[in-house]
Parts: structure tokens; C-alpha cells; sequence
């Protein structure tokens, strides 16, 4: 309350003159002789009325950051933008005993998921492929690109197959395994460099709706050298193993008698 | 599989046999299923009609009882009286090398052959695969010239 003065003066008045003393005497524990206003004049605080020049200081910090941003959405007929609340009311008020968890709760997006390999597919693995244009080939595996899907290449000169992602649940991991710790992978082999142009702006009613532009793949000069540098790599320690080039250059298949369940690849 | 205590007359004459192989003390056998599946014993006594007292002493089977059923006869026999303690019965299969004989026979072959075969991987599937066929190329090859040549003989 009223009672003594403000520590901050203390220390600073220490060097000029001696502090006073409490100027409101105390008739109960907890209230003082003389009122609030009483003590403004007692303490002369219409003589201490200093204000610090804190004008332009106090006005960045007055500036608050902004509530709301406008954010702007793709698609047409769709009025372009939106108005997103960066201060949202919160989602729980203690009324309940535990905090709702929201429905997306642990819902990770695409780009965080946790991706797996099986135990049976590591670099040099041979894979069978099973579908795909390429399906029954048999193919050398490099590595698992960010998205989970695999990297994997014929040879180009063996089987055709050029490097090409493969997706882990449609491939055989068989036991035969090639030597690639020697063999580097240019580092720009990634998702974006495998994934597939879409080059379609959909003018509505022009007649040819189902006129798509890139209907058939172009051969980059990048993707031949990429596929060289890999190759060369990779095609001697392929021929040092005996009788693996002829079955990279083979296709898997099925015929009487043969059951997969059975086999031991 | 048949209990031969009376005798060899009741079921085989000298000339027409159809039962080569009987139970009888001492004939190793060769356990089809169950826990000691594809070790050899001997049978060293009869319990009842369905039981033998067994002994596989150099092939890790301890001396049990064990049905007829998941019992297949051998052609070895070894000398052993019945009932006879397992030392004997080792000394007796020793003597007689029955697991050297096994490991010679067919029968021992097939099965490791068969074994090797479904251990195979799909990569030792092409290798085998090229190997008959280049097998077969030579035999065809040879059975050729024989042909030509006889061909030409009869001309």
C-alpha cells in the first residue's frame, strides 16, 4: 500500500540524502493514518510528475503483430484468397477432465511420414519387379529415395530397365546380392528429378478436352548421362560375379509346379 | 512292414517275396515324422503290436518307445540280441558302419538332393536352369552324330 517508498529510489538516493522514514504511521496492521490522496501531498509527488521519453520505444512495442494474414489459394471460382487467424481461441476450456485430443491428432503429413524398408532390401539387392511395363525383370536396387520409393536400374544395357523408381510392396527382394559400396550415385537423383511432368492447363470447352500435351516421354540428354555414370559403375562388378549378367538379361516367371509360396528367392 | 517272430515261411516262399524288408531285432530303421524325424535306429525290442523299444545311440535318439507308424525298415540289420543295453548296440552299429552305408545309399542322396532343392534361390534356379540345358545340348549333340552315323551305315 501507501507505506514505504519505492526500492527502485534508493539506491539512487542513497548518494544525495539519507531515505525517510515511513510518512504514514500505522494505526492497525494493514492500514495506515492518512489516505491515499493524503499521502500524494505528504510525499509531494505533484513535485516528482517526470515522464521518461519513451514515446517512440513505447510505440514499436504498442504495434502489435498482426491477427489476421490473407493467404492466397489456387484453383479459379474460388475468390483467390484467404483470411487465416494467427490468434485462435483455444480448442479446450477446462471444463472437461482431459484435454480433447483433435481428430488429426498424430496425423503426420506425406512429406513426415516414417519410412520403412524391409529387412531383405539393401543396396545391391537384385529385385524382381512385378508390375509395370518392366514386370519380371530383373533389376539392381541403389538406394530408397526420400519418398520411400526405390531407386533401381537395369543395367539399361542388360534388361532395358533405365533408372527408374520402383515401389517397395510391388518388388521380390531376392537373396542375390551385388558388391555397391564402390559405386557413387550422382547426388541430383531425387523425387523431384524422377517425377512426372504435368504440363495439362485445362482450357475448358476448346473442343479437344482429352488433348494432353506430354503424352510421350522425352529421353534428356541428363537422363542418358546420369544413367552412363551409374552403369559404368556398375556393369564390371557385374561381370565379375559368374552367370549374373545372364540373369539380370533373364525374366522371372511361373509355370507348372512352381508356387511361390514355396520358393525361396 | 510286417512282425516276423514265426518265421520267414508264413510270408515268403524262396522264390516269390513280396516282404523284403521285416521287423526284427537289430533292423535299422529310419524315422519318417515327429520329434527325431529323419534319424536311424535300431530296434532292439518289440513292446506290442504297435510299439518298438528303439535305440539310435550314434545318431543322437535316445532309447524310447516308438509306434511302427512313423517307423520306415532299412535293408541294414545289425547283429544285437535283444534288449540289449546301448552300449552294445553302439558297439554293434559301429562295427557294422550303417551310418557310412546310409550316407552311400539312395535313399540318404534323394533326401539331401531334395533339401538342396528347396533351399535353392532364384538365382541358383537359373544357374541350374542353364546347366540342364547345356547338358541336354550335348547329349542331343551326341545322340545326333550316333544317329547320322547309323543312318549313313544303312545307306
Amino acid at each position: 500500500m501507501s507505506g514505504a517508498r519505492g526500492s527502485i529510489k534508493e539506491g539512487d538516493q542513497k548518494k544525495k540524502a539519507r531515505k525517510h522514514g515511513s510518512r504514514n504511521p500505522v494505526l492497525v496492521r494493514g492500514i495506515g493514518r492518512y489516505s491515499r490522496s493524503a499521502m500524494y501531498a505528504r510525499r509531494a509527488m505533484y513535485k516528482r510528475k517526470t515522464k521518461a521519453p519513451v514515446t517512440k520505444v513505447e510505440k514499436k512495442i504498442k504495434e502489435r503483430a498482426p491477427a489476421k494474414v490473407v493467404k492466397t489459394v489456387g484453383g479459379d471460382k474460388n475468390g483467390g484468397t484467404r483470411v487465416v487467424k494467427l490468434r485462435k481461441l483455444p480448442r479446450y476450456y477446462p471444463t472437461e477432465d482431459v484435454p480433447r485430443k483433435l481428430r488429426s491428432h498424430g496425423i503426420k503429413p506425406f512429406s513426415q511420414h516414417r519410412r520403412k524398408l524391409r529387412k531383405s532390401i539393401s543396396p545391391g539387392t537384385v529385385l524382381i519387379l512385378l508390375t509395370g511395363r518392366h514386370r519380371g525383370k530383373r533389376v539392381v536396387f541403389l538406394k530408397q529415395l526420400g519418398t520411400g520409393l526405390l531407386l533401381v536400374t537395369g543395367p539399361l544395357a542388360l534388361n532395358r530397365v533405365p533408372l527408374r523408381r520402383a515401389h517397395q510392396k510391388f518388388c521380390i527382394a531376392t537373396t542375390t546380392k551385388v558388391d555397391i559400396s564402390s559405386v557413387k550415385i550422382p547426388k541430383t537423383l531425387t523425387d523431384t528429378y524422377f517425377k512426372k511432368k504435368k504440363l495439362r492447363r485445362p482450357k475448358h470447352q476448346e473442343g479437344e478436352i482429352f488433348d494432353t500435351e506430354k503424352e510421350k516421354y522425352q529421353l534428356t540428354e541428363q537422363r542418358k548421362a546420369d544413367q552412363k555414370a551409374v552403369d559404368s559403375q556398375l556393369l564390371p562388378l557385374i561381370k565379375k560375379v559368374p552367370q549374373l549378367k545372364g540373369y539380370l538379361r533373364s525374366t522371372f516367371c511361373l509355370s507348372n509346379g512352381v508356387y511361390p509360396h514355396k520358393l525361396v528367392f | 512292414m510286417c512282425l516276423c517272430i514265426f518265421g520267414f515261411d508264413l510270408f515268403c516262399s524262396i522264390i516269390n517275396c513280396v516282404f523284403k524288408r521285416f521287423v526284427e531285432i537289430g533292423r535299422v530303421a529310419f524315422i519318417a515324422f515327429g520329434p527325431h524325424e529323419g534319424k536311424l535306429v535300431a530296434i532292439v525290442d518289440v513292446i506290442d503290436q504297435n510299439r518298438a523299444l528303439v535305440d539310435g545311440p550314434c545318431t543322437g535318439v535316445k532309447r524310447q518307445a516308438m509306434p511302427f507308424k512313423c517307423l520306415q525298415l532299412t535293408d541294414y540289420v545289425i547283429k544285437v540280441p535283444h534288449s540289449a543295453r546301448q552300449k552294445y548296440v553302439r558297439r554293434a552299429w559301429e562295427k557294422a558302419e550303417i551310418n557310412k552305408k546310409w550316407e552311400e545309399s539312395s535313399w540318404a542322396k534323394k533326401i539331401e538332393a531334395r533339401k538342396k532343392r528347396a533351399t535353392m534361390s532364384d538365382f541358383d534356379r537359373y544357374k541350374v536352369m542353364k546347366a540342364k540345358k547345356m547338358r541336354n545340348k550335348i547329349i542331343k549333340h551326341e545322340l545326333k552324330k550316333l544317329q547320322k552315323a547309323a543312318s549313313q551305315k544303312k545307306a
